[in-house]
């Protein structure tokens, strides 16, 4: 009898038994009423707009795309990608002006960088400020991060490109735009562990935004010429140099391994697991006990572990939290695992900020309960979230570990 | 005898709530009859709803049946215009496969042209872009006006239509006796299945629009009308996969017509001769479900991957030639028998054959006959007059969709215009019943009051509750809490909830397999596990 041994339809909407779980985990739902919620805008949802396009509903857009819905699923439907595949296909609103510069992290970081003192003074002006919020309906409670003088690939290629081929092994870098236009440190902090653990750190040939922007702001062409560009660039240093590709941030890391090859048919299957996450390599070269680490003393340091969306949905939380375990002076609480409501540029946007500071009301609660000496989390727009609502520092882990380790004394016992 | 009164006289009465029952009554009352029309269960709960759903354009009998053909491309062109809230103008392909060869296709299309159906061979590179999930094997497309018609609304409209113009309607009452004098059929007698109790009812004319069970009905006249039941079983996957129906261009066969109608598609039919005993429970075989699956993949490939929902069968009300008694030509066509001229039974008349796409011709020809034997002469107008819920465009052809919510939207691609008509002033009203098909508790309260709904399964023929991929699981509670409200009794309601479940699941069974028989896992959990429902009879 033919009993349709392989029936797994697109994005594997109608393996929703309605068991709505996934509403149950939604960051969104239980703040903003007007969200229909993960069941609703996605395997539900997509049998109505099979029937018509007009069954669309534009409030998808409340979608902070945090993937915590496909973390809960038990029958592995893929509900966010549903809503944003929706979003791209159906929705009638053109990406505006705010989306369009919200989106381009890289092109808008590169053009900021250059003039950063006059776009860091510009941007926390009250006068700009009320145009931002008025006319370009960014709210006016948000804070730009602020651009860096020198990109982090200019002060590499200055500083520290040089002596990169002196180690045993290698690994190709991949910074993202906030490093490179926002926070350099972090960069300083990544080569700086990395060679202390004996591995040269290079760049790619070209690296492009890894595009998360532009998909939830609804702009794929762009997108997925970034992510052809990025495959590119990927597949010469994981097939030819045998170089795998590493970076700091989850949002990155999760968009070229998960969302490249269904959301913007880029294929990525033969790099894919050569596409690393920063503490997940760093837990994995301790872990084989190949190196040596030389810890500073100092005193103990309280710090609270907040697990970002992509992280919990690529499963990997648990290589951070133990990264920061293994540092001698850490005093770790992981925090209880909730959406802290930024989204990306989500929150950003003034219609969304009640959402936004409502959903992550509940965690900034849970860290001045905590009331750490700083919080640590890998993803850079949790850490603004955090920074901007609470009165608490964010560090990343790798920041963390890079601080508490004796960079040249570790070198020393891993040449 | 009780002729002198006047709440039990009509002029005619009608026997059966099916569509061409629904579409006589609707024309009857259109030209000032006073009309009874008595189902025995619900509406369209016979062969009318159990079909396609297919608005034919006429194209699949061009060749077999010119006269039909003919018929229906008419019938299609008016059900456009006046049932446009119950039509989707999809249009058709009729697709050649390399085993199928191109020979048939001239046939068809010269036959097609003489019965006045547009008929375009179209190039297959064109067909994939109109219709991406056809079999890119296609050596030969037509075009056709084919679309979708959805039974129940259309049926339902028929109804309110008919009431509108003071149509007396009995749902779940039973003819269970014509009353005779003189050799004169003068009225009926009719059991309500609520009450237990029996009515008697008179009219100069009863007609006999039983479908199937026409047989029956007309044997209590002590008349013979030769019908040859013939089941046929359909399919309905999760979702759609096309928006264009496709057929195979050859001689008609098994499993050759794929429809989108609403939130599914539906892939049929097969077709066997039963007996009567067989028509009041029909069951889908294995052998049945094996011969859909595999012809449909033929037509569109990614059924084989889609999630099949349900499976059901109906019987189409096929009929001989009187001058045929074996059976061996049997006709599509529309039968109109006036028993008075053919059997001597005066005040009583037969219309069945014919389909579904010519229920409103056939009430045409049953609603002449009427006027003729009273004496009225009013002319038909069902072919120019909208029907219910088809009497303004809907907001959603009008553009105007970007300010309604998915559930208003959902409500006006069902009820047209009468939309309007459900309550949705609060949260509670416009919370959902059905989350699948986009039901709210408004649509069910309004479907309660004023659509006849009697138990869950007619109140899933009115709003589509309970027809998405969970299959009641969600909705079925909710919508019995709010029948147990509604008619003040929880525990009638507690039987519904369970008849309702059954009722689904027999039409689940024949398919249990994959994602369906975790659903149904999932189900039986939430009701027997959480509800306690095993524990409650």
């Amino acid at each position: 009898m033919n009993m349709q041994l392989n029936n797994i339809s697109e994005n594997n909407f109608e393996q929703c038994i309605k068991c709505t779980v996934c509403t149950v985990y939604c960051p969104v739902v239980p703040v903003n009423p007007n969200y229909p919620g993960p069941k609703q805008a996605g395997p539900d949802g997509e049998r109505l707009r099979l029937k018509r396009g007009e069954f669309f509903d534009e409030a998808l857009k409340y979608c902070l795309n945090c993937k915590r819905c496909e973390v809960a699923c038990p029958s592995n439907v893929k509900i966010g990608d549903i809503i944003q595949k929706a979003r791209i296909k159906y929705s009638a609103k053109k990406p505006s002006l705010r989306d369009i510069m919200l989106a381009n992290t890289d092109f808008v970081g590169t053009m900021a960088s250059a003039f950063s003192p006059i776009v860091n003074t510009t941007l926390g002006l009250k006068p700009v400020k009320a145009v931002l919020d008025g006319v370009l309906k960014i709210d006016k409670h948000r804070q730009f991060p602020k651009y860096s003088g020198e990109k982090f690939e200019t002060w590499f290629k200055k500083h520290a490109m040089a002596e990169q081929d002196a180690y045993k092994n290698h690994l190709s870098f991949f910074h993202g735009c906030y490093i490179n236009y926002n926070y350099p440190q972090l960069g300083k902090d990544f080569v700086n562990v990395l060679n202390a653990l004996g591995y040269g750190v290079h760049l790619l040939d070209k690296e492009k935004c890894c595009g998360v922007a532009l998909v939830s702001n609804g702009l794929i062409n762009q997108a997925r010429k970034q992510a052809v560009s990025n495959i590119e660039s990927i597949r010469k240093s994981v097939l030819e140099n045998h170089r795998p590709v590493v970076g700091a941030s989850s949002t990155c890391i999760f968009t070229m391994r998960d969302e490249y090859p269904h959301l913007l048919d880029v294929d990525n299957s033969d790099v894919r697991d050569s596409i690393d996450l920063a503490t997940r390599f760093v837990y994995r070269v301790i872990n084989s006990g190949k190196v040596k680490l030389c810890f500073k003393k100092g005193p103990k340091q309280k710090i609270a572990y907040h697990t970002p969306c992509h992280m919990e949905k690529l499963g990997w939380g648990y290589y951070s939290t133990e990264v920061l375990r293994a540092i001698p002076t850490v005093d770790l609480t992981v925090l209880e695992s909730q959406c802290c409501g930024i989204g990306g540029t989500y929150g950003f946007k003034k219609e969304n900020y009640p959402t936004s500071q409502g959903i992550g009301a509940s965690l900034f609660e849970q860290i001045s309960n905590v009331n750490p000496d700083f919080v640590s989390t890998d993803c850079e727009t949790c850490k603004w979230q955090i920074e901007m609502s609470t009165t608490y520092k964010v560090k990343h882990p790798i920041s963390v570990l890079a601080e508490a380790l004796d960079i040249e004394a570790t070198k020393k016992l891993n040449k | 005898m009780s002729l002198d009164n006047r709440r039990d006289e009509f002029d005619v009465i009608i026997v059966g709530g099916g569509a061409t029952g629904a579409g006589t009554a609707r024309d009857c009352a259109l030209r000032g009859l006073r009309v009874l029309l008595v189902e025995r269960f619900d509406f369209a709960a016979g062969a009318t709803g159990r079909n396609h759903g297919l608005l034919h354009s006429g194209a699949r009998y061009a060749v077999t049946d010119g006269e039909s053909a003919s018929e229906c491309i008419k019938e299609n062109m008016i059900l456009r215009k006046i049932a446009s809230h119950c039509v989707e103008e999809n249009d058709g392909l009729f697709i050649s496969l390399p085993e199928d060869g191109l020979e048939y296709q001239a046939k068809f299309v010269a036959a097609c042209q003489a019965a006045g159906i547009r008929a375009d061979i179209i190039d297959p590179d064109e067909a994939k872009i109109l219709e991406p999930s056809v079999n890119p094997e296609i050596i030969g497309v037509v075009r056709v006006p084919d679309g979708s018609v959805d039974p129940f609304r259309l049926t339902l409209a028929n109804v309110i239509d008919a009431k509108e113009h003071g149509a007396t309607v009995l749902v779940y009452h039973e003819v269970v006796e014509l009353i005779k004098e003189f050799g004169k059929v003068i009225g009926v007698r009719v059991a309500n299945h609520k009450t237990k109790t029996t009515h008697d009812y008179y009219a100069p004319l009863t007609v006999n629009a039983g479908g199937i069970w026409g047989h029956g009905i007309a044997a209590k006249a002590g008349v013979t009308v030769n019908m040859f039941p013939a089941k046929g079983s359909l399919l309905i996957f999760g979702h759609r996969v096309n928006n264009v129906v496709l057929n195979r261009c050859r001689k008609p066969a098994n499993a050759d017509i794929l429809v989108p109608g609403d939130t599914i598609c539906l892939i049929g039919t097969t077709s066997d001769r039963v007996g009567y005993d067989e028509v009041d429970d029909m069951r889908v075989t294995a052998e049945e479900v094996d011969i859909l699956l595999s012809e449909g993949e033929k037509l569109a490939p990614a059924l084989a991957t889609t999630r099949v929902l349900r499976a059901y069968a109906g019987v189409r009300p096929l009929v001989a030639a009187d001058n045929d008694p074996s059976g061996r030509s049997i006709s599509r066509g529309i039968v109109l028998l006036d028993h008075a001229t053919r059997d001597g039974v005066e005040g009583f008349a037969t219309i069945t054959g014919g389909k579904l796409m010519t229920y409103r011709l056939m009430a045409e020809w049953a609603t002449d006959l009427a006027c003729k034997k009273l004496g009225v002469d009013k002319k038909c107008t069902t072919m120019v007059d909208p029907l219910p819920g088809s009497r303004q465009n809907d907001d959603l052809a009008k553009g105007k969709s970007f300010l309604m919510t998915t559930e208003q939207k959902s409500s006006v691609h069902r009820h047209g215009e009468l939309a309007a008509k459900i309550p949705s002033e609060n949260i509670y009203d416009n919370s959902l019943v059905c989350e699948c098909e986009d039901v709210t508790v408004g649509e069910v309260k309004y479907a309660i009051k004023e659509l006849d709904v009697h138990n869950l399964v007619d109140l899933r023929r009115r709003t589509r509750v309970g027809m998405g991929t969970c299959q009641g699981e969600l909705c079925a509670c909710r919508a019995a809490g709010l029948l147990g409200e509604a008619h003040d009794c929880s525990q009638k309601a507690q039987k519904e909830l369970a008849n309702f479940l059954n009722e689904r699941w027999k039409g689940t069974y024949p398919i249990t397999w994959g994602e369906t028989i975790r659903e149904c896992e999932y189900t039986q959990w939430v009701y027997s596990g959480v509800c306690g429902m095993d524990k409650m009879f």
